[in-house]
């Protein structure tokens, strides 16, 4: 808390209010301020903090000075606080509410919420660190002097000219990018109109299309990121792309497979691949796209997609009849079994097991229990 | 989709057609691809060109990447359909949202023996962040819900449910109709609900109470209190994180459970 200095509570001239919060009061690390609740207020330079009952006891920190901040979840009794870690008291420090500290962090204790939308605003702030463009005139104690040969204005028409300056150089940085941006964006345009006018030609087949042009077609759809509006072809809605990546897939999931079971959740693969990766990573599409070419490709492995919506990746070689005869072997051999306990038996995850009883259950093997302590699944007798 | 063609007969009937097509000044779809992928090439050149400039700005910038999605989104295109996509390749903005969703499975995964598959937006953005350490890019809420909408296409049962002004991810094929959601965004407030607090505020039965509250106990998103003074109390330990269990790391996940 020895990081605060007093202040009269009024914005400077290139400083905007992000956002305010009543209700919060401060700690000195772990022990609480001296201080009353108050109105803590977010400014893209500045954290204030005015005491609600009194309104002249208002105190700041300039944000360069904040090096790292955390959320502490709410508990029993005690609110959801923020806290935040702050760099060593500078030298010409002006004078505040605590001569020192022995701790370099504080909290902001939220008695009223407004963590949640507080925390996103401060997170925005000392990412974008608008502090750093338009410094303020008053000499705010910062690692960084202030800018040389930034004269202070005089009267009100030299105000409003800064303040035109300061304006119109923060836009011009953030038009030009969305400028651009737009610009861009009309010449992507473009591409979608085209592609439309050709996905029309080829319904209504104005001309002649081969299966090479087509496949061409499809990788420039894919190249701009438009959805394929021709579907149904004979390699499906794979390109040249899909249809290699289906042939790595073949290659790089075989051993894991083996190691578990012969079946994986297709979010299990998604994760284990991209990990592998690190760089170019695939999209969820990509990977769905190229599992779908398996069985076109001959290759040992099938995407199959249970009746829950969950997708997998299976290994050819285990066919539907072993899972559901070894599903029913386990359950016959323990009298029952839940989804759980399965899992822990074969090394599956619980989900996969769950759909291989599932499955069981579906083609008559097993029935089930199904009751507030869980979904159990016995031999079907009947 | 036909043969081109063969023999002679054929070949004239073509060049006929073709003739006809041309006087209409109709463009045929072939010369059209083959026009399309000049134009490509210029687009790449100015796409090059805008990630020169601009390709930090969209890395560090939440509000610039929040724009650009959505002008890409109204323009009907979809920078995040393919890794192999110019967008993904040339903003990088593929490689920030897919190692983004690999993030936010193994969060999910790692709490599911916890809360059942059901986790508050906030928790979330706060364990992703945290994962990610003090010196990764920043990432939003925003940019957590788009990671997400492209997860679905894993058919996992990836979805949001409003609740209380923000979400609750859904990260397993439970069932969840709009019952079980009212019932859920009732229990937002103080993490549990009851009977009479369902019967009170939604002036259902206590069948369709009871009825709702075993399911969610079935699929694991609920905890009974039965020994809650008055009566039982049902815990949506999605709602109440970390305050009842110790802290499980994805590593520490990855080694439990395959």
């Amino acid at each position: 808390m020895d990081r605060f200095v007093w202040t009269n509570g009024l914005l400077e001239m290139d400083e905007t209010l992000v956002i305010q919060q009543r209700g919060v009061r401060l700690y000195d690390g772990e022990d609480k301020a001296k201080l009353d609740v108050g109105v803590v207020l977010l400014s893209t330079h500045r954290l204030l903090w005015r005491d609600q009952k009194n309104n002249e006891c208002c105190i700041c920190i300039p944000l360069s000075q904040v090096i790292f901040f955390e959320e502490q979840a709410a508990g029993i009794g005690k609110s959801a606080k923020i806290v935040i870690h702050l760099h060593p008291v500078p030298e010409n420090k002006e004078p505040g509410p605590y001569q020192q500290s022995k701790y370099s962090y504080i909290k902001l204790s939220f008695k009223e919420h407004g963590q949640i939308e507080f925390y996103r605003r401060l997170t925005e702030e000392m990412t974008q660190k608008r502090w750093e463009n338009t410094p303020v005139s008053q000499p705010i104690p910062t690692g960084v002097g202030t800018k040389a040969g930034r004269t202070r204005a005089v009267g009100i028409v030299g105000i409003e000219r800064k303040l035109e300056e300061k304006r119109k150089e923060t836009d011009k940085n953030i038009s030009e990018a969305f400028e651009d941006l737009s610009k861009l964006m009309e010449k992507a345009k473009e591409m979608v109109e085209v592609s439309k006018s050709i996905a029309n030609k080829i319904k209504d087949k104005q001309g002649d299309i081969t299966e090479d042009e087509t496949i061409r077609f499809k990788s420039y759809l894919l190249s701009m990121g438009i959805a394929n509006p021709v579907t149904r072809e004979t390699h499906g809605s794979g390109t040249q792309y899909h249809i290699q990546l289906a042939r790595q897939l073949g290659d790089i999931l075989q051993a894991p497979l083996e190691e578990r079971g012969g079946m994986m959740a297709l979010t299990e693969v998604y994760c284990l691949v991209n990990r592998a990766r690190g760089m170019e990573l695939l999209s969820p599409e990509d990977l769905v796209n190229a599992c779908k070419m398996f069985e076109s490709l001959k290759l040992p492995l099938r995407l199959r997609v249970f009746d829950s919506g969950v997708m997998v990746v299976q290994l050819q070689s285990h066919s539907e009849e072993e899972m559901i005869a070894s599903a029913l072997d386990n359950v016959s051999d323990k009298g029952s079994l839940t989804a759980e306990e399965f899992a822990k038996l074969l090394g599956l995850s619980v989900l996969l097991s769950k759909e291989r009883l599932l499955l069981a259950e579906k083609m008559g093997h097993l029935c089930r229990d199904d009751s507030v302590e869980g979904l159990r699944f016995y031999p079907n007798l009947f | 989709m036909h043969r081109r063609g063969v023999g002679a007969g054929a070949i004239a009937k073509k060049k006929l057609a073709e003739a006809k097509y041309k006087e209409r000044g109709t463009v045929l779809a072939e010369d059209q691809i083959a026009q399309m992928s000049k134009q490509l090439e210029t687009f790449k050149t100015h796409l090059e060109e805008f990630a020169s400039k601009h390709k930090q700005e969209i890395r560090k910038n939440s509000q610039f990447r929040v724009q650009f999605q959505e002008m890409c989104a109204t323009i009907g295109v979809d920078p995040l359909a393919s890794g192999k996509g110019f967008w993904s390749e040339m903003l990088g903005v593929g490689d920030f949202y897919y190692e983004l969703g690999v993030q936010i499975i193994e969060v999910c995964l790692a709490l599911k023996h916890r809360n059942g598959g059901l986790i508050t937006l906030d928790e979330l953005h706060h364990r992703v962040l945290k994962g990610r350490g003090k010196f990764a890019q920043d990432v939003s809420q925003d940019d957590l819900v788009r990671a997400i909408k492209k997860l679905k296409a894993m058919g996992n049962g990836f979805g949001m449910i409003p609740v209380g002004g923000s979400y609750l991810v859904q990260s397993v094929p439970a069932e969840l109709n709009m019952d079980h959601t009212v019932v859920l965004q009732l229990a937002e407030k103080k993490g549990y609900v009851t009977v009479s607090e369902i019967r009170d505020s939604l002036k259902w039965e206590r069948e369709r109470a009871s009825h709702v509250l075993d399911h969610l106990l079935k699929e694991g998103l609920a905890w009974l209190d039965s020994q809650a003074v008055g009566e039982p109390q049902y815990w949506l330990p999605a709602l109440f994180s970390e305050l009842l269990s110790r802290d499980v790391t994805p590593e520490e996940a990855n080694q439990m459970t395959p």
